[in-house]
């Protein structure tokens, strides 16, 4: 009986329409909602060739727009002309998520996801250039985690673009090989760039300014790679002073307010020819996986490698920074070994090693720490006595590496 | 035109024709397997139908239950299977059987009604008013989405269809759909919530249970979601049991070889094994060794092992805010202090797990998961 006394009322009440589906997403005008369904369309409908363009205009959208096809291209007609806007999404939650190669984004910015701006997962062959994600109302907890995070793929090239506001990491590099970022910029994220568990990267050209850390190279447990062979070269890491704004226990919590180049828990990472300036907790760190929160045995691989190994830093012009460090063992340490108004020297490491791999007291010569930077001194802070005997030392880093070879991305089809 | 095969004949008319009897107004068409292309509405599948007060099922389609199965907003599900005369899945232990070419799967999302207004509906698992015979009572209970996955000659092809407001068929929502409910309690409570129907690619988003062959297939179509009885009109019976005997399914073991999940709300089955049953069917499809999840180390697989695999201190890698001020997946003993509680308990997008398939909390099932991490021991010290 009800369905028939609904069926009925339908008849003759306009209004019933709303009662069922197609009601138009809350929070979206009539226009959004019918581009949202046009645009939706194209990502199902799109194969190999396939074009999506993104005309000029401020586009609200409140689902995420998932590409499963490859060779697909996605085009604006500029960073600052076509904008979809994810502010009232209410399912993703991330803005663009491709599962596919050959994939080209360009020229369009992304705004105020839920989750992630961009997300690729699992691609080979993958072009970035000229797309901006930013959270719009500045550095909040309650952003979304990543701006640009191409992640467990292959050949990636990542260029001019930027990302503001990530709770995380603006432009995030994870369990991928063969990259390449340059010319970007990252402001207001927790981390600016982090290169994660991933072999072969290239970072260079970029602005990293205004974020909790500049450059990140990290290798977390448990993830289907460890990270090797990253340079970070020809980069500008400037003022990255903003308060941690992530939420605990996310990736990026541990690292102090004011790092400019962090490498943790890393191998073969150079780091070269770079601008870093006025970080205050330090211009660079180099740290164990114990520094971070992290540690216990239960939940860690029994086979990650929880030291850097082979880092070569030389020839990069470091100033300022090291005067007022984040957290209180950090602090402590500053006054108590250079006065309140003194700073850390320009890098700054932990002073964990594996202690079972020591040769005449020293890690086998490849891999070393390796510091040719002028003078450029090195703080040990004595992590593994909770800071208790922390030393300047510059000896003990004199060495040389051999060279990474340049990530090499020509041969993508 | 429509054969029957001779062993289906007899049951069909033993089984579901007689559970049709009297309620019919015109005999349906046969199930219609459209081998490329997109009907606009589902009528044209003749899977289900409108029948008088009724959603029916036609004849050789087989209604299942799960024995744990995914939480979708409180809604109630009535899911069916259809495969063309003559051909029959093959049973797998682990993965989902291997359907032939033709097999139509349906998924009809519905809820019953609550007194007043059309968009509220009720938060209950009593499915007791539900049915009439095998179908849907279309007096008690308000139908939403029939989601169809067709077993096409490439493979599995996903097609959401959202019924319109007379409830007289569903039309195509490629690119889904929200309907706007409120769910009402049984002590009154009202919680208002968008009920996101999803699209296409957001099928696929669990569906692609390999990432790398990037194919979407069932999930609930496994042995051990499906060990268990159901209620024909002829008694209950083993559902696998019965595929086997109507020719739906080959190669079924003794029962006793077969796996099989506790069903998640059954207080009498130890607590691990609902709770494992729970994220078997929640999490897996996403969080397993091949799925979308794989980025993460965190796997819910029934075949997981129960430790850092399962996330047992393990730290989250990509979580974000999902952390919810936590820095580890579960602690045994403290689900307070866990991660996997914390985002199964929001309902914002970017925080919330699962990602997508739920605009509300499952309190229930949320209470699970904090029984069995409070119960687990150990701690994570360094």
């Amino acid at each position: 009986m009800r369905g028939i006394t609904v069926a009925f009322a339908c008849l003759i009440a306009a209004a019933c329409g709303q009662q069922g589906g197609k009601s138009q997403p809350r929070g979206l005008t009539a226009d959004d909602a019918a581009f949202q369904k046009r645009l939706q369309e194209q990502f199902l409908d799109a194969k190999p060739g396939t074009v999506i363009d993104i005309p000029a205009g401020q586009h609200a959208l409140d689902r995420v727009l998932t590409l499963r096809a490859n060779g697909v291209t996605i085009r604006g007609v500029g960073l600052d002309k076509s904008i979809l806007s994810f502010k009232n999404e209410i399912s993703g939650p991330e803005g663009i998520l491709v599962y596919g190669s050959d994939f080209t984004i360009e020229n369009l910015s992304i705004e105020d996801t839920k989750g992630d701006g961009l997300k690729i997962n699992d691609g080979e062959n993958i072009t970035i250039r000229g797309v901006r994600v930013a959270w719009t109302g500045g550095s909040q907890t309650t952003n979304g985690a990543y701006g640009i995070y191409p992640v467990k793929s292959k050949n990636i090239l990542i260029e001019d673009s930027s990302s503001w506001g990530a709770s995380d990491a603006g432009i995030y590099v994870g369990q991928s090989t063969n990259v390449i970022v340059r010319r970007c910029h990252a402001e207001q994220n927790v981390a600016g760039i982090e290169i994660e568990n991933t072999i072969n990267a290239d970072v260079y050209e970029n602005v990293a300014t205004g974020n909790t850390g500049g450059i990140l190279v990290f290798n977390m447990p448990n993830l289907s790679q460890p990270g090797h062979s990253t340079r970070v070269f020809k980069n500008k890491v400037y003022q990255n002073n903003v308060a941690n704004f992530a939420a605990k226990g996310a990736a990026v919590a541990s690292v102090p307010a004011g790092a400019g180049v962090v490498v943790n828990s890393n191998s073969k990472v150079e780091i070269f020819d770079n601008d870093i300036a006025d970080n205050k907790t330090a211009n660079l760190i180099i740290s164990a996986y114990f520094s971070t929160n992290y540690y216990n045995k239960p939940g860690i691989d029994p086979n990650y490698d929880p030291y850097p190994r082979a880092i070569y830093v030389y020839d990069n012009r470091f100033s300022g920074g090291g005067d007022s460090p984040d957290g209180l063992d950090l602090k402590t340490l500053k006054v108590a070994m250079f006065g309140l108004n003194g700073h850390f020297p320009d890098i700054l490491w932990d002073g964990y090693r594996d202690e079972k791999n020591l040769v005449n007291g020293q890690p086998p010569a490849e891999e070393r720490i390796c510091i040719k930077n002028g003078n450029s001194a090195v703080l040990n802070a004595d992590g593994p006595h909770k800071y208790k005997n922390p030393s300047t030392a510059t000896t003990q880093f004199q060495c040389e590496l051999p060279k990474l070879s340049p990530v090499d991305l020509s041969a993508r089809s | 035109m429509f054969q029957q095969a001779p062993r289906w004949a007899a049951l069909a008319a033993a089984v579901f024709v007689g559970s049709i009897l009297g309620a019919c107004s015109s005999a349906p068409q046969p199930v219609h397997f459209f081998a490329d292309g997109r009907p606009q509405r589902l009528s044209e599948w003749h899977v289900v139908y409108r029948d008088g007060g009724r959603l029916a099922l036609n004849e050789r389609v087989v209604p299942y239950d799960l024995n744990s199965p995914l939480f979708s907003d409180y809604a109630h599900k009535l899911r069916t299977v259809w495969m063309p005369p003559g051909v029959s899945a093959k049973y797998a232990s682990v993965q989902s059987f291997d359907f032939p070419v033709g097999t139509v799967i349906s998924k009809t999302f519905y809820y019953p009604r609550a007194a007043g207004g059309d968009a509220g509906v009720l938060r209950t698992y009593d499915q007791s008013r539900d049915f009439a015979g095998q179908g849907l009572d279309l007096e008690h209970v308000r139908l939403i989405e029939t989601r169809l996955l067709v077993r096409r000659q490439h493979g599995w092809e996903a097609l959401p269809y959202v019924w319109n407001a007379e409830q007289t068929d569903a039309e195509l929502a490629r690119t889904g759909d929200e309907v706007p409910l409120e769910l009402v309690a049984s002590d009154g409570a009202r919680e208002s919530f968008t009920y996101v129907v999803p699209n296409e690619n957001q099928c696929a988003g669990c569906h692609v249970v390999d990432l790398k062959a990037k194919s979407i297939a069932p999930i609930g179509l496994k042995a051990r979601h499906l060990n268990r009885d159901y209620g024909y009109p002829t008694g209950a019976e083993n559902q696998l049991e019965l595929l086997q005997k109507i020719g739906y399914l080959t190669g079924l073991p003794p029962l006793a070889e077969v796996p099989r999940n506790a069903n998640w709300r059954d207080r009498a089955q130890p607590l691990d094994a609902r709770a494992r049953a729970y994220l078997d069917v929640n999490c897996a499809h996403c969080h397993s060794l091949t799925g979308a999840a794989d980025t993460t180390g965190l796997s819910f697989e029934a075949v997981t092992a129960a430790d850092r695999h399962l996330g047992v201190c393990k730290p989250p890698v990509a979580a974000g805010r999902g952390t919810g001020d936590h820095i580890f997946d579960i602690v045994p003993g403290h689900p307070e202090d866990s991660i996997l509680p914390f985002r199964m308990g929001s309902r914002e997008p970017g925080v919330m797990m699962p990602e997508q398939g739920r605009g509300t909390v499952h309190v229930e099932g949320l209470a699970l998961i904090r029984d069995w991490i409070a119960a687990m021991p150990g701690q994570c010290g360094a």
